[in-house]
Parts: structure tokens; C-alpha cells; sequence
């Protein structure tokens, strides 16, 4: 079966567009997590994201619907409690982690769903999480653009919220459920690493090489759209767990890049000032 | 309109304690008000409390109904990474680009983390000036701004660019203030319709 086959088999469309609906959505709200220097909330979220899932399938509920739960209480406490920077983070992190393990170790489900979760279950993805990644395509593609100029102004002029008394409150707390419902349902189909990774890595090639925000919309998409096609036909062309290869996928393009503009900017400085 | 964009009546600020005041003034529009005094007399607690971002301890401020703010700190934002033009900046801030300087201009279809710390204060200012805000609060514009910048941002603060064009096609009446602090009184005394010195 040659790669065409593989993303055109009828078994494998729905994990196809599932992902893709997710690949499309985190790379966006990684820019904007980057620019705010909050990417490390991206993973603390997806741990919160992934041991509520696990408490959730216990209880008989689906990854899809349990992982919500924990990442979006988790997103509301950061925004009203005001908890910003790596430290508040770290402890988002470490709680979710030992949340996760926890309640695998104690549950009939054990540690393999656990696993699962990190390592993702893209191939698994049903009807349910293909609605659910859908619907956060439509809610990001609606929000987006009433968030992005608001997010923007809060991050370069501050003090225009205060000093004009706005409720901004209102948007932060919006974006930071945005991003916790995003990590849920990413976390629950490409796994918590991949949907990590979905979230960092477009993001940072983006800030590399983008000559403005347009364009570090754009990269994002084409890299994080780009990245998911390729790791979604290796891995299942080489029998290869989904997760870790799209983080592998993601990685080598970063890579890539790092080489790339490395070996342009040996050849600029090596070429000899042509004489006026 | 007539009547003074703000009034600041007996205010004491500070942050827990006071550190400015008594003070009272008051902004009408088409004046660009300078804040002059040493360092550590509490000029830009003045403005921070008129942000809303330092404790009004005693008096009041009255702030014309509807009033819109834009305040530049004395350090504007600087992110290790910025991709972000000068252009989609302005666009964000909701600044016009009408009669942008053409220093400015020049420069603005470069990603803000590759202008100079001067282009940048200066671009920052620009934002505030040509958004819409009807009273601007500058803190310490000059900072990292050379001589040729220097003068450049006093062009920028002239009362003529504080009629909004768009009001009408007749030449529009000064509809917003400024109110600028800074530690250098000569920019001060050559920028501004009136100055405050605050002991």
C-alpha cells in the first residue's frame, strides 16, 4: 500500500481529518502563546488535559469529553488567579503529571491508557473526536480574529487596558480557555506530546523567519499542516507509533531550518564584496 | 468643546505611601502640557495614577466623560522575538499611517525587533499619537532618541497634529491633549504649549 493509499483508505480518513483539523489549530495558538510567553502553559495544560482524561474514562466517559474538563479548569484558574511566567507553570505541569500516573496506577485502566494518552491514539479517533476537533476549528476560526488584535494591543501597549478601564479580562480569559479546550482535544488525539509540539514548534520556525505577523500566521499553518501529513504517513507507512513521530516530524523540520539559515549565513559572509 | 479633557483636583499618589502632591492641573484640548522635576519627584507616578496604575491617596481626578487613553511607558515592550512589522504595530494599536514621517515610514515594513531602540520609541509614540485617544500620556518620550530623533519626536508633538482629520474637511479644532513628562527641560520648553514643573 503506497502513501496515497494509506490517506485515502476509508479506515484511516476520519484519524486523517481529525488531526489535521487539530494540526491546523494548535501552530495558531502557539504563535500567539510565544509572543505572550506562556508556550510552557501549552504543556501544563495538556498534562491537566490528560490525567482528567484518564479520571474520565475511568468513569466511562471518552478521552474527547473527559480531557476538557481538567485543561479548561485548569486554563480558568491560570487566568483568574492571574498565574503567569515558567514558575506557575512548572507546578501546572508537575500536579497534571502526577495526576496522570496516579489515577492510571490506581485505575482498572492502568498505566497502558496512560501511556497512550502521551503517546497519543490518533488512529483510534472516531465520529466524536473528529465533531470535537471540528468544532474547535470553527470555534478558533471565529474567535481568532476578534482575539488576535486585542491580544496583540495587551501585549505591546499594557498599560491601555488599565488606564482605560476596559474589561480584558474578557479576552485573556477567552484565549486561555481557547488554548485549554485546543491542548484537551489535541492531547486526546495526537497525544500530549504531539499536541505540545504542535503548539511549539511551528510557532518558533515561524519567529525564526517570518518578516511579520501575516506571515507568522501562515508558517505556522503550513508547518503544522505540513509537519502532520508527513509524520501521519510515515508512521503509519513504517508502523510507527503516531505521537513520537510527529514530535521527530516537527523536530527535523526545526532542524532543518537551524541548518539552512546556518549554511546561508557561512555563504553571505564568506562571498567576497563585489567592487563598486 | 470647552471644557478641560481632565482635572486633577489636590491629588496626592503614591504606591501605599505618597510619593506626588499635592497637585492640581487641568488638560483642555490642543495643549501639549509638559511635566517637568527632578528625578524621584514623582512625575511618573503623576501619570501612572492617571492610568489607574498608582494609588490616588488623596483629591480626585475627573476625567471627561468617554475619555480615551493612551499611555506610553517610559520603556516601550521589547520581546527577545517580535514578528510583527511597523505596519501591522500601527494597525494593531489602531494608528493611522496618514502624514507618518517618512523616517518612519521607511522603516515600517521591517519586523519591530530589527528597528533600533530610537526607531522604536519613536514608532511606539507615533501609535499613541495617531490612534484614538483623546489624551496621550508620553513618559519620558526622549529615552534612547538621538539629537535628529530627538527633533523629530518634537515635530511629532506639535498641538497641530491634535485636531483629528477625519472630523470634517474644513480645518478640524483641536479635539485631544498631551501630557508629556520628561527630565530634560530644554525638549520640554521647546515642545510644549505649557509646562508644570513639580517640586
Amino acid at each position: 500500500m503506497n502513501a496515497l493509499d494509506l490517506l485515502l483508505d476509508p479506515l484511516f480518513r476520519l484519524p486523517l481529518i481529525t488531526g489535521m483539523a487539530v494540526a491546523l489549530v494548535l501552530p495558531l495558538l502557539g504563535a500567539l502563546l510565544l509572543l505572550r510567553d506562556e508556550w510552557l502553559a501549552a504543556l501544563g495544560l495538556a498534562h491537566l488535559a490528560a490525567a482528567s482524561a484518564l479520571l474520565g474514562l475511568a468513569l466511562g466517559l471518552p478521552a474527547v469529553l473527559g480531557a476538557p474538563l481538567g485543561a479548561l479548569a485548569g486554563g480558568a484558574v491560570k487566568s483568574l488567579a492571574r498565574a503567569r511566567g515558567n514558575l506557575a507553570y512548572g507546578f501546572m505541569i508537575l500536579f497534571g503529571w502526577s495526576a496522570l500516573f496516579l489515577i492510571a496506577a490506581n485505575s482498572s485502566l492502568g498505566a497502558t491508557l496512560g501511556h497512550a494518552l502521551v503517546d497519543g491514539q490518533l488512529y483510534f479517533a472516531g465520529a466524536l473526536e473528529l465533531i470535537a476537533a471540528l468544532a474547535l476549528a470553527g470555534l478558533a476560526a471565529a474567535a481568532l480574529p476578534r482575539l488576535v488584535p486585542r491580544l496583540m494591543r495587551a501585549r505591546f501597549f499594557p498599560h491601555d487596558e488599565t488606564a482605560n478601564r476596559l474589561p480584558a479580562h474578557r479576552w485573556h480569559l477567552s484565549f486561555d480557555l481557547l488554548t485549554a479546550l485546543a491542548m484537551a482535544i489535541g492531547t486526546a488525539t495526537v497525544g500530549l506530546m504531539g499536541a505540545f509540539a504542535l503548539v511549539l514548534v511551528p510557532a518558533w520556525i515561524a519567529f525564526r523567519i517570518a518578516p511579520g505577523w501575516t506571515w507568522t500566521m501562515t508558517i505556522c499553518t503550513l508547518v503544522g499542516a505540513g509537519g502532520y501529513l508527513a509524520a501521519y504517513l510515515a508512521a503509519l507507512s513504517q508502523d510507527q507509533p503516531f505521537g513520537p513521530m510527529l514530535v521527530a516530524v516537527l523536530i527535523g523540520l526545526a532542524a532543518t531550518l537551524e541548518a539552512g539559515r546556518g549554511l546561508i549565513g557561512r555563504f553571505t559572509r564568506a562571498r567576497p564584496r563585489e567592487p563598486r | 468643546m470647552s471644557g478641560p479633557l481632565l482635572r486633577i483636583e489636590g491629588l496626592v499618589a503614591g504606591y501605599g505611601r505618597p510619593v506626588v502632591g499635592p497637585v492640581s492641573l487641568d488638560i483642555f484640548p490642543g495643549e501639549v502640557v509638559g511635566l517637568w522635576g527632578a528625578n524621584g519627584c514623582g512625575k511618573s507616578t503623576l501619570l501612572n495614577v492617571i492610568a489607574d496604575r498608582a494609588d490616588l491617596l488623596a483629591g480626585r481626578i475627573l476625567r471627561m466623560p468617554g475619555l480615551v487613553i493612551a499611555y506610553q511607558a517610559q520603556q516601550p515592550i521589547r520581546l527577545p522575538s517580535m514578528p510583527v512589522t511597523g505596519r501591522e504595530l500601527l494597525r494593531f494599536a489602531g494608528a493611522s499611517r496618514q502624514d507618518l514621517p517618512a523616517a518612519l515610514e521607511a522603516v515600517s515594513r521591517r519586523r519591530i525587533d530589527r528597528l533600533s531602540g530610537g526607531q522604536y520609541q519613536l514608532l511606539c509614540v507615533w501609535a499613541a499619537l495617531a490612534g484614538r485617544a483623546d489624551l496621550i500620556l508620553l513618559d519620558e518620550p526622549t529615552n534612547n532618541l538621538d539629537p535628529e530623533r530627538e527633533a523629530l519626536l518634537a515635530k511629532m508633538l506639535t498641538p497641530s497634529r491634535l485636531a483629528r482629520r477625519e472630523t470634517s474637511i474644513a480645518p478640524p479644532l483641536p479635539d485631544r491633549g498631551i501630557l508629556v513628562v520628561s527630565h530634560e527641560r530644554r525638549f520640554l520648553e521647546e515642545t510644549c504649549s505649557r509646562m508644570i514643573e513639580l517640586a
